[in-house]
């Protein structure tokens, strides 16, 4: 173990309040990234790592960033759902790290659908 | 693909998805053999020698929502351009085993890539299986086992960012010293 055992520990107790709360709120936003053969090699991966960081960054409680396997439209790939309790499905296409924090930006902290980066904006 | 890593997340999907709940992932560098090798093995469902005789058919798929499946046939076909060999094996209830050796100077071969944001992405994902991940050179080695990981971290969930974060900066220090180790030899 290089990275020290201490800082982890005290990641667990700073953790162990935090996970609490969350548990309690039941008005979770769930954003799922598409981690198929195609969505990976179009670059899912950075994208699922932006939006782990940014939703921890602004320290969005609420969301939950998940993965899925093929979504079904490979040549939009990355693909980034959002589900949100009370509202439409919306989908996220060709999808690339800026983009993913503009997302979480725009959209989940402004409540700013971005209609450009939609699946409907798709040609 | 890019790079290696981002086979290995492809391949460790495939064991995902054949309910393993351990995935073991190795990384062999062997420059003095000329090789690189990785080997993905997991104790998912298994396959049968029928089905195991078509997953490196491009033009076999399991999945519903188009006729073609390429993870496998794009690893076979990575290692074989690099003048190295693919192999898979599984047993039925057993689990699966994945092993693909690269030239290692070969001028196609791939770059290895980052294979601690492979490594973190699994365990974002899949915070209840257990990832064993090992790095071996001629003259050395690490290894790093999520559940070593979870007993420290008494009940707080592996997928926690800042946790994530600890994993994969743990990760990249361990891959550094070893690849320091091997140019002071």
């Amino acid at each position: 173990m290089k990275k020290s055992i201490e800082e982890l520990n005290a990641i667990r107790e700073r953790m162990k309040q935090t996970i609490q709360m969350r548990s309690d709120n039941s008005n979770n936003v769930r954003v799922v990234v598409g981690m198929a053969t195609c969505g990976i090699a179009a670059g899912a991966r950075p994208v699922l790592a932006a939006f782990v960081d940014e939703v921890n960054r602004r320290q969005l409680k609420n969301v939950t960033v998940a993965q899925t396997g093929c979504i079904g439209v490979c040549r939009l790939e990355p693909i980034v759902e959002i589900y949100e309790p009370g509202k439409e499905k919306v989908t996220y296409v060709k999808v690339d790290e800026n983009k993913a924090r503009m997302i979480v930006a725009e959209h989940l902290v402004n409540q700013r659908v971005i209609e450009e980066y939609t699946i409907g904006a798709a040609k | 693909m890019e790079d290696l890593s981002l086979h290995v997340l492809d391949i460790a999907q495939n064991s995902l998805r054949a309910g393993a709940k351990v995935i073991s992932i190795e990384i062999r560098r062997l420059p003095g053999k000329d090789l690189l090798e990785i080997e993905v093995e997991d104790d998912g469902c298994g396959m049968d020698r029928d089905l195991l005789s078509k997953v490196t058919d491009p033009f076999f798929t399991t999945r519903k929502t188009r006729s073609v499946g390429l993870g496998l046939p794009l690893f076979k076909m990575a290692a074989e351009m690099t003048g190295g060999s693919f192999d898979i094996s599984s047993t039925p209830g057993k689990g699966t085993r994945v092993k693909a050796s690269f030239g290692f100077t070969h001028i196609d071969r791939p770059p290895l890539g980052s294979m601690s944001e492979t490594i973190v992405t699994l365990i974002q994902g899949n915070p209840d299986v257990r990832i064993r991940y090992r790095e071996v050179t001629e003259n050395a080695s690490f290894e790093f086992d999520t559940q070593e990981i979870s007993q420290i971290l008494q009940g707080v969930p592996l997928n926690e960012p800042e946790v994530l974060q600890w994993i994969k900066d743990h990760i990249d220090q361990c891959e550094q010293e070893l690849l320091n180790n091997e140019h002071l030899l």
